[in-house]
């Protein structure tokens, strides 16, 4: 059994609100990501799933409290001194971003940008070389003539080719992790089948792992090896992605689920009713209790934690799946708890 | 934004047709008969002298004669001639000019300078004494009068410590360089002279100084509103994840942002730097256009003062259309349509 | 208590002297500072001819005498006492800069919110008398009414006002522009109301803002540009204790250099007390513009 790559325990992140009150952005989450797999984290936003991840990278803003544990390759990060996080960013963990056209800086072209994620981490590579491998990890993504592409400013480029171009900037070292933060939301939809394909083959080919951050449980279920839901900052669900789909536990899991279009047409659009909480007034107990049609007398008082049920871990006072049976989430959405 | 460019180089004729029909109307309004000035008193009985000089200066025509021969004669080059000094304003003016664009370029190079360290400077060191300090002294020098600043500067560092020479572009009694450009440090250095290159520069500081604190405000306000707006931007967020230090963050990703916005306000400051030079010229006997308009509106000397406005005008004008082609040409998303 | 419900709470009256008590908690401290100082000068040029001050136009002591216990900022070329001269020289500028400001205000306004409704001749002919008075510097053309005009406060002051206008023009038409698309006002004027009224009721008052941040801040400025007319001569005559004119006079006698000091100083603090309270005041409530 290899070492994770990744190893989270009990990552908690608190923001200071204007009047001073603390705010707990993430309760505590534990997550890992072996070499080479693809974990797919999943929630709507304000669910805590994308500053997890900027918080061990240390890239939230100032006046952030982050505590708990995030490991890379053995490695604390939390804490860790800036000058030795930065050689970790943008070199062993490559990051891809929502919006490839604010991600990129306006005034310079992509070829620069590149060239400058090359020679933050290796100075002895000239530019001239560098651009050169800026064109290689072009084509690499896919980016049709690349070398007239690097001296383009972004935004020359689509929206697709945006998103190419960041990958390409974020496999400019050969990194071992590479972090997607929603990374086909602002897309269209064909355009996201595409770059997803793209993901699932860099996969493929360089054995990089991945963490795959969505709002989208569609986006993650044809690439993901595991799945984390995460809702009001805690995981409430968490497993190989078969079980989650196919042996769902949690409701919200399974709302998320519902809120998937099926292509045979059976199950129309579903949406949770409903929005997700702010995390200055998150309900106590379970946070998602209020939305929930299972919710019973232990849900708004006691927090549920997450249990290892077999299948999938779950977080839930009355999860759908006592065993191992499988659970038509619909019903749960009807309010009628089965 | 090519199309707009356009559309200012076509506005700006007219708005020139404008300035000058301003300036003709405010001639026409002068308190005190301008024959008052041109004929001595004791011959003003005389009325042979006084239609030569009327039909000398075209004081006997219509209205819009007059006003048709003033627009003419403004294409010409004709700014008329200078009650005080008798003299073509157009002659007086050229004379004059390089002074002042001596003082204004180097007061737009210091103020520039300063304005981008210190907005650098605050950006950086965000919330803390230094940029406190950087931008106290910033705001300071666009809200003190400039010939309060000036006198107290000139008292200073040269009454009290020695430290710049006096008043003037060059000591009493010193020979200019040859006239090239115009500018006395530039010509010493053509001629090879360097101790004068040194005096003229050392005349030249101070003023230059005062009147590049002033702008140093506007353009400190603008760089460091819009470093620290670029900092919390998603690309430099992309920076710090491809493990940019924060230095770089802010130098190479925030700051060729922030360039933008700087040019946009040049333009703007050029309207600053304008009124300071007038003030400045004064305070320390530059002789430029400004101390000429100064002289020209304390003698109600109107053709002067009217031939330095419309010259203002001009390069104001100019100014603002330099700064949207530079804008233009500064931000990628414009050059390319 | 019991009796008040959540509507009388929204009463006009009751709604804004919780606005202005608010809004005074609200604005940051250094627009505080710049409040207090400017009420600092309004309060001094009411009240000055009551303060124990030497008379600022008399010789009340030898000439040129530097700082002193008793001449707290010296005396001047006459043997005036320079701090009494100073704070008298708040009844000039501050008025002078109040006048300068609301003709502005008034005149741009007016032209502006009337090209701006009303748009087609009247929008043009307005815009380019705009377009071509801000073609000029401004200092230049303030010297060039003033040389007409001749000099002294008064038409100093229409000079300025000439200078300034053009910008009340332009941010009322744009306000009016803008609001004039509400759908307030479009059911204004589908309920028949006239055009005036339209204008006046449903359009005017929220045009406000704006003007009245930029009119802040202009108010320093015009302080300080009336202060540059009074120092080449365009402006306040001697021996009137102005403060352009007081450093005009410092400007003569070089080595005394405590007469220019306090006039200097007193503009300083009006300029930067109108640009703290303008900074505070836009970010309240003009953030856009920011």
């Amino acid at each position: 059994m290899t070492a994770p790559l990744l190893d989270i325990r009990d990552l908690r992140i608190s923001f200071q609100a204007r009047d001073g009150q603390w705010a707990e952005a993430l309760c505590g989450i534990d997550l890992s990501l072996e070499p080479g797999k693809v974990l797919g984290i999943v929630g709507e936003s304000g669910s805590g799933k994308s500053i997890a991840m900027m918080a061990f990278l240390q890239l939230l803003p100032r006046g952030t409290r982050v505590e708990g544990s995030a490991k890379f390759r053995g490695e604390e990060l939390i804490g860790m001194a800036p000058a030795r996080i930065r050689k970790i960013r943008g070199k062993a963990i490559g990051c891809i971003f929502q919006d490839p056209l604010s991600a990129f800086n306006p005034v310079k072209t992509l070829g620069q940008q590149v060239v400058e994620a090359i020679r933050l981490h290796d100075r002895t590579i000239s530019k001239r070389d560098a651009l050169k491998e800026a064109e290689r990890l072009f084509e690499l993504v896919a980016i049709p003539q690349p070398a007239r592409r690097v001296r383009q400013y972004p935004h020359e480029f689509s929206g697709g080719m945006r998103q190419r171009a960041m990958i390409a900037m974020a496999l400019a070292n050969k990194p071992d992790l590479l972090i997607a933060d929603e990374p086909t939301t602002a897309l269209d939809v064909t355009v996201q089948a595409q770059i997803l394909d793209l993901l699932g083959e860099l996969r493929e080919e360089l054995g990089i792992g991945m963490v795959l951050i969505t709002h989208d449980l569609g986006v993650v279920a044809g690439i993901a090896d595991e799945i984390a839901v995460m809702y009001g900052g805690s995981v409430v669900e968490r497993g190989a992605t078969e079980p989650v789909f196919y042996e769902t536990a949690h409701p919200y899991t399974a709302g998320l689920i519902g809120a998937v279009p099926t292509l045979d047409g059976t199950g129309a659009l579903r949406q949770i009713e409903g929005t997700p909480p702010s995390i200055f007034s998150r309900p106590p107990g379970c946070a998602f209790h209020p939305r929930c049609g299972r919710a019973g007398a232990p849900c708004p008082v006691d927090t549920p934690r997450l249990l290892d049920r077999g299948g999938t871990a779950c977080a839930c006072h009355f999860p759908l799946t006592e065993t191992a049976e499988a659970v038509r989430p619909a019903r749960v959405l009807d309010g009628d708890p089965a | 934004m090519l199309a707009y460019i356009v559309r200012r180089l076509i506005a700006i004729p007219f708005l020139l047709l404008g300035v000058a029909s301003v300036s003709f109307v405010l001639a026409q309004m002068t308190k005190g008969d301008p024959l008052a000035a041109l004929v001595p008193e004791r011959m003003m009985s005389n009325p042979e002298i006084v239609n030569a000089v009327k039909a000398e200066w075209g004081l006997d025509q219509p209205l819009p004669l007059r006003y048709v021969t003033y627009i003419g004669n403004l294409l010409q080059g004709d700014l008329g001639t200078s009650f005080t000094t008798r003299r073509p304003v157009s002659t007086d003016i050229a004379e004059r000019l390089p002074a002042t664009l001596e003082l204004v370029i180097a007061a737009m190079i210091i103020g520039t300078a300063l304005g981008l360290s210190l907005g650098l400077l605050s950006a950086r060191f965000r919330g803390t004494a230094t940029d406190g300090l950087a931008r106290v002294f910033a705001l300071i020098g666009s809200s003190l009068p400039i010939f309060w600043s000036g006198l107290i500067l000139l008292y200073i560092f040269s009454v009290r410590f020695s430290i710049v020479p006096g008043t003037g572009r060059l000591p009493p009694r010193v020979t200019p360089p040859p006239d090239v450009t115009g500018f006395y440090t530039i010509d010493a250095l053509i001629a090879g002279d360097l101790p004068l290159f040194t005096q003229a520069l050392a005349h030249l500081a101070l003023p230059a100084f005062v009147l590049g604190w002033a702008v140093t405000g506007i353009i400190t306000r603008i760089v460091r509103s819009s470093l620290i707006e670029g900092l919390s931007q998603d690309y430099a967020r992309t920076a710090r994840a491809k493990g940019a230090p924060e230095r770089r963050v802010l130098i190479g990703h925030a700051l060729p942002n922030a360039m933008i916005p700087l040019l946009t306000i040049l333009g703007f400051t050029f309207a600053y730097l304008i009124t300071g030079a007038v003030l400045t010229e004064a305070i320390f006997a530059w002789p430029g256009i400004g101390s000429y308009a100064v002289r020209a509106a304390a003698s109600l000397d109107y053709p002067a003062i009217g031939g330095v406005t419309i010259v203002g005008s001009v390069a104001f004008l100019l100014a603002n259309l330099l700064t949207d082609i530079a804008y233009a040409w500064a931000n990628p998303r414009i050059k390319v349509h | 208590m019991a009796m008040t419900s959540p509507d009388t709470a929204g009463l006009p009256p009751r709604r804004r002297f919780a606005g202005s008590r608010d809004l005074w908690r609200r604005l940051p401290v250094t627009a505080k500072i710049g409040a207090l100082m400017l009420l600092f000068w309004v309060l001094t040029v009411l009240t000055v001819s009551l303060w124990p001050l030497a008379d600022p136009l008399a010789m009340v002591g030898r000439r040129l005498q530097p700082p002193s216990g008793e001449h707290w900022l010296g005396t001047d070329a006459l043997g005036r006492d320079v701090f009494a001269r100073t704070m008298y020289g708040a009844i000039w500028s501050i008025p002078i800069a109040f006048v300068v400001v609301a003709c502005a205000v008034v005149i741009g306004s007016t032209l502006g919110a009337l090209a701006g409704f009303f748009g087609g001749w009247n929008d043009s002919i307005i815009m380019r008398l705009v377009d071509v008075t801000v073609s000029f510097p401004p200092i230049l053309l303030a010297m060039a009414v003033a040389a007409v005009l001749g000099p002294g406060l008064a038409n100093a002051s229409i000079a300025m006002v000439i200078v300034w206008w053009p910008i009340y023009a332009r941010l009322m038409r744009a306000q009016v522009l803008e609001k004039r698309e509400n759908e307030h006002v479009e059911a204004a004027v589908a309920g028949g109301a006239g055009r005036l009224r339209v204008l006046g009721v449903h359009i005017l008052p929220l045009c406000w803002a704006p003007t009245l941040i930029n009119a802040t801040m202009d108010f320093g400025q015009v302080v300080l540009l009336a202060a540059s007319l009074s120092f080449i001569g365009l402006g306040a005559t001697p021996p009137s204790p102005e403060w352009g004119s007081m450093i005009s006079e410092g400007a003569t006698k070089f080595y005394s250099w405590w007469i220019a000091f306090g006039p200097g100083m007193a503009i300083l603090s009006v300029v930067l007390a109108t640009s703290f309270l303008g900074d505070g005041l836009r970010d309240l409530f003009d953030r856009r513009s920011a």
